[in-house]
């Protein structure tokens, strides 16, 4: 993790110091308030990362002579082929073109959206066929 | 659904892979990387295809003074809808959607992304947000016409009524957040994936570029979907941030347009670094030249280019020029750094000039070319003389076709067995590029003399006393011959696909975990993985003479050993 780690709080901070540096440079407020936004995107998860790093056990894939038989068990657990995300999808779609239509897409959407958000919680609950 | 418990398994035992569906209803239902890898990037050549065809129109406009082919309106929207494909919906999805997602969880040994559903919601969004962005054509009002980058006031209300522009928000606004899911999920995998021993100093450049570019995409999208809904607030709910009258300003559009944009434009560009950075190794027979600086230089492109925004704006007379110059002209070292380690990666290496190399050489050549002019532009004085002309169109074409064309091709002819299992013709790839790199220097060399002459970018009519007639047929000259070269790449595709030759797992020879499993790899990706004890695990176990954690080697491996036979 500590490359990882490392390459977050790196271009944080580098973005801190362009900060500073524009801040009372060219004294233009708008600028200066994307550039500390974007300073705290590289901080956040860097201080997320170096908060676990102390706490987790070493994994085999920062080891260099690290074997492959070593991570036999499981890596993780992946879902199988599955249609909720198309009808989320769809949902999202249909309910942001009422921006550009007017209400009647929203009710399309919105009630793809909750169908296949509820689906897609169940299944994950129940890891089978919904 | 069935939920699997993956294994690192190193025998070939994949029972759940076998009750995968096919056809359409694995296109709407997979959580695969690789189905959804393909997805993306079939989807993104279709819309290189729609908008390269809209530029043929443009083109055929600009063919003669006087000219009058089309109205001023449809030529409006059709540059703003070439444009806004060819940047939102085929550069950035066809290597970051396409390349990463495919290849991406191969090379480093992962079974699948860390989100797969995930994955697949983010197709779906690029999907209807690309569609979305093409119904405005069938709108009452025509699709939007004010470009790319929207500028205010261009973009308000009363300067662009209708649903057309709203329908461009709404597509913005949906691919964005499909490119914020990708991003997230690209880094989780390559961050908690690995396989043991693929150390982050093992990475390929492949995966490097596509972790920093999914970090320059978390930094710059949010700004974007941000500035798109404030947009459609001060065309629809009566907010002033644009418009001066209500005490807004428009020049803020310009700030947060361009504080995403000038990432953007390296969102398109390091993808396709990472492509070249496979490519020349392999085709070269050696390990990449300067691993580590490639690295830094990926990093610093991205930390730098959060503070260049403004060099886009310099004619507008509000922002701080010695700043924006003097960093804008930084961030092309690191980008030279990335060309020289390619030259010399290649310095010495046995080449082989197969189709994906050449590809790779005309992507050096183009984009050299577009970054020298690109370090013309950042300084002040030229910008002043030359913005908004044709000077700027050639420019970032040549950075543009350089990268998401050449370089993108370059990667389709490498990873289409991969990809598929079957090979593409040579000679066919070989006569795509010719007429590609001609064409495309035909078509955007010129340009740079006619933005020279003063022509003015987005302007569909000229006149004879302008001087740029010649040069702009010489121009839609070249465009001919470029579409012509896309001919001959359906043809290529037509023809591997009724007379297949099939493709080994390895076919070039390669470096990269990609290539120690088949072509097209299995459901979840390996049977078995070689160890990883270097940057280029497969070409150690192939060459275990030459293997790179050797003491001393012969890194290009022995002139005798045969390049494997292929077609
Ligand atoms: C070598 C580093 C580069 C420098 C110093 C640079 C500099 C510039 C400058 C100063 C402009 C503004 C010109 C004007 O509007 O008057 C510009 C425009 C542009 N550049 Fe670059 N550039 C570089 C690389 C790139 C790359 C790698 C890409 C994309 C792959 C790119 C894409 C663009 C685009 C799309 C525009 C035009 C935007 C528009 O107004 O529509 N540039 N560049
Ligand atoms: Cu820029």
């Amino acid at each position: 993790m500590k490359v990882e780690f490392r390459i977050y709080l790196g271009i944080g901070l580098f973005v801190l110091v362009i900060t500073t540096i524009y801040l009372f440079w060219a004294r233009e407020y708008g600028g200066a308030t994307m550039l500390f936004g974007t300073a705290g995107l590289g901080i956040m998860p860097a201080l997320y990362m170096g908060w676990w790093r102390k706490r987790m056990d070493p994994r085999p894939e920062d080891s260099k002579d690290a074997t492959i038989a070593e991570s036999q068990g499981t890596i993780g657990t992946f879902p199988g082929h599955t249609i909720w995300p198309f009808v989320l999808g769809m949902g999202v779609f249909f309910s942001a073109l009422s921006l550009a239509f007017g209400a009647w897409t929203l009710v399309i959407g919105g009630a793809l959206l909750i169908f296949a958000a509820t689906s897609v919680v169940l299944e994950s609950r129940r890891g089978g066929l919904v | 659904m069935t939920i699997a418990e993956e294994k690192r398994v190193d025998h070939g035992s994949d029972d759940h892979g076998h009750n995968e569906p096919r056809g359409i209803y694995q296109w709407l239902t997979s959580t695969d990387h690789k189905v959804i890898g393909k997805s993306y990037m079939y989807t993104s050549l279709v819309f290189l295809l729609i908008a390269g065809s809209m530029a043929m129109l443009i083109r055929i406009q600009l063919t003669g003074p006087n000219n009058h082919f089309i109205s001023q309106q449809a030529y409006n929207e059709l540059f703003t809808i070439h444009g806004s494909i060819m940047l939102y919906l085929f550069a950035g999805p066809f290597a970051f959607g396409g390349f990463a997602n495919f290849i991406l969880p191969l090379q480093i040994g992962a079974p699948d992304m860390a989100f797969p559903r995930l994955n697949a919601l983010s197709y779906w969004l690029y999907l209807t947000g690309g569609t979305t962005m093409l119904l405005g054509f069938f709108t009452a009002g025509g699709a939007a016409a004010f470009g790319w980058v929207a500028y205010a006031p261009l973009s308000s209300y009363t300067n662009a009524p209708g649903v057309g522009p709203d329908l461009w928000i709404i597509a913005i606004a949906l691919t964005g957040f499909s490119g914020i899911f990708t991003a997230v999920n690209l880094i989780t995998t390559a961050f908690y994936l690995r396989a043991p021993g693929m150390t982050m100093f093992r990475l390929p450049i492949f995966t490097w570029n596509m972790i920093v570019t999914g970090m320059l995409i978390l930094i710059a999208f949010p700004i974007l979907t941000a500035a798109m809904i404030m947009l459609y607030a001060d065309r629809h709910l009566g907010t002033h941030f644009f418009t001066v009258a209500g005490g807004g300003s428009p020049v803020m559009w310009q700030n947060l347009f361009w504080f995403f944009g000038h990432p953007e434009v390296y969102i398109l560009a390091l993808p396709y670094f990472g492509i070249v950075s496979e490519i020349i190794p392999v085709f070269s027979r050696k390990p990449v030249f300067g691993y580590k600086g490639l690295v830094f230089a990926t990093l610093s492109i991205a930390a730098l280019s959060t503070g260049v925004w403004a060099h886009h704006m310099f004619t507008t007379g509000t922002v701080l020029l010695p700043f924006f110059s003097a960093l804008s002209l930084l961030i092309a070292v690191p980008t030279g750094i990335k060309v020289f380690t390619w030259l010399g990666t290649m310095w010495g290496g046995n080449i082989a000039f197969d189709t994906p190399m050449l590809w790779v050489i005309g992507f050096i050549v183009t984009f050299v070319m577009g970054g020298i002019t690109g370090v013309m532009l950042a300084s002040p004085p030229i910008d002043f003389a030359v913005h908004d002309t044709y000077f700027v169109v050639a420019h970032f074409h040549q950075v543009l076709a350089g990268t998401a064309v050449f370089a993108g091709f370059a990667g389709f002819y490498y990873w289409y067995p991969k990809l598929t299992g079957r090979m593409l013709r040579e000679r066919l790839g070989k006569a795509q590029f010719w007429l590609a790199f001609i064409g495309f220097g035909l078509t955007f060399i010129p340009q740079y003399l006619i933005g020279l002459r003063g022509m003015p970018r987005r302007v569909p009519v000229y006149l004879v006393s302008d001087h740029v007639t010649f040069l702009n047929r010489v121009s839609t000259f070249g465009a001919a011959i470029t579409f012509l070269s896309f001919v001959v790449w359906l043809v290529n595709l037509y023809v591997s696909w009724k007379k297949p030759v099939k493709a080994s797992g390895n076919p070039w020879d390669g470096h990269t975990l990609e290539w120690a499993t088949t072509s097209p790899p299995a459901h979840h990706n390996f049977t078995s993985i070689p160890p990883i004890r270097s940057q280029r695990p497969v070409w150690d176990a192939n060459h275990p003479e030459y293997a790179d954690y050797l003491e001393s080697h012969d890194p290009k491996g022995s002139k005798s050993s045969e390049r494997t036979k292929k077609q």
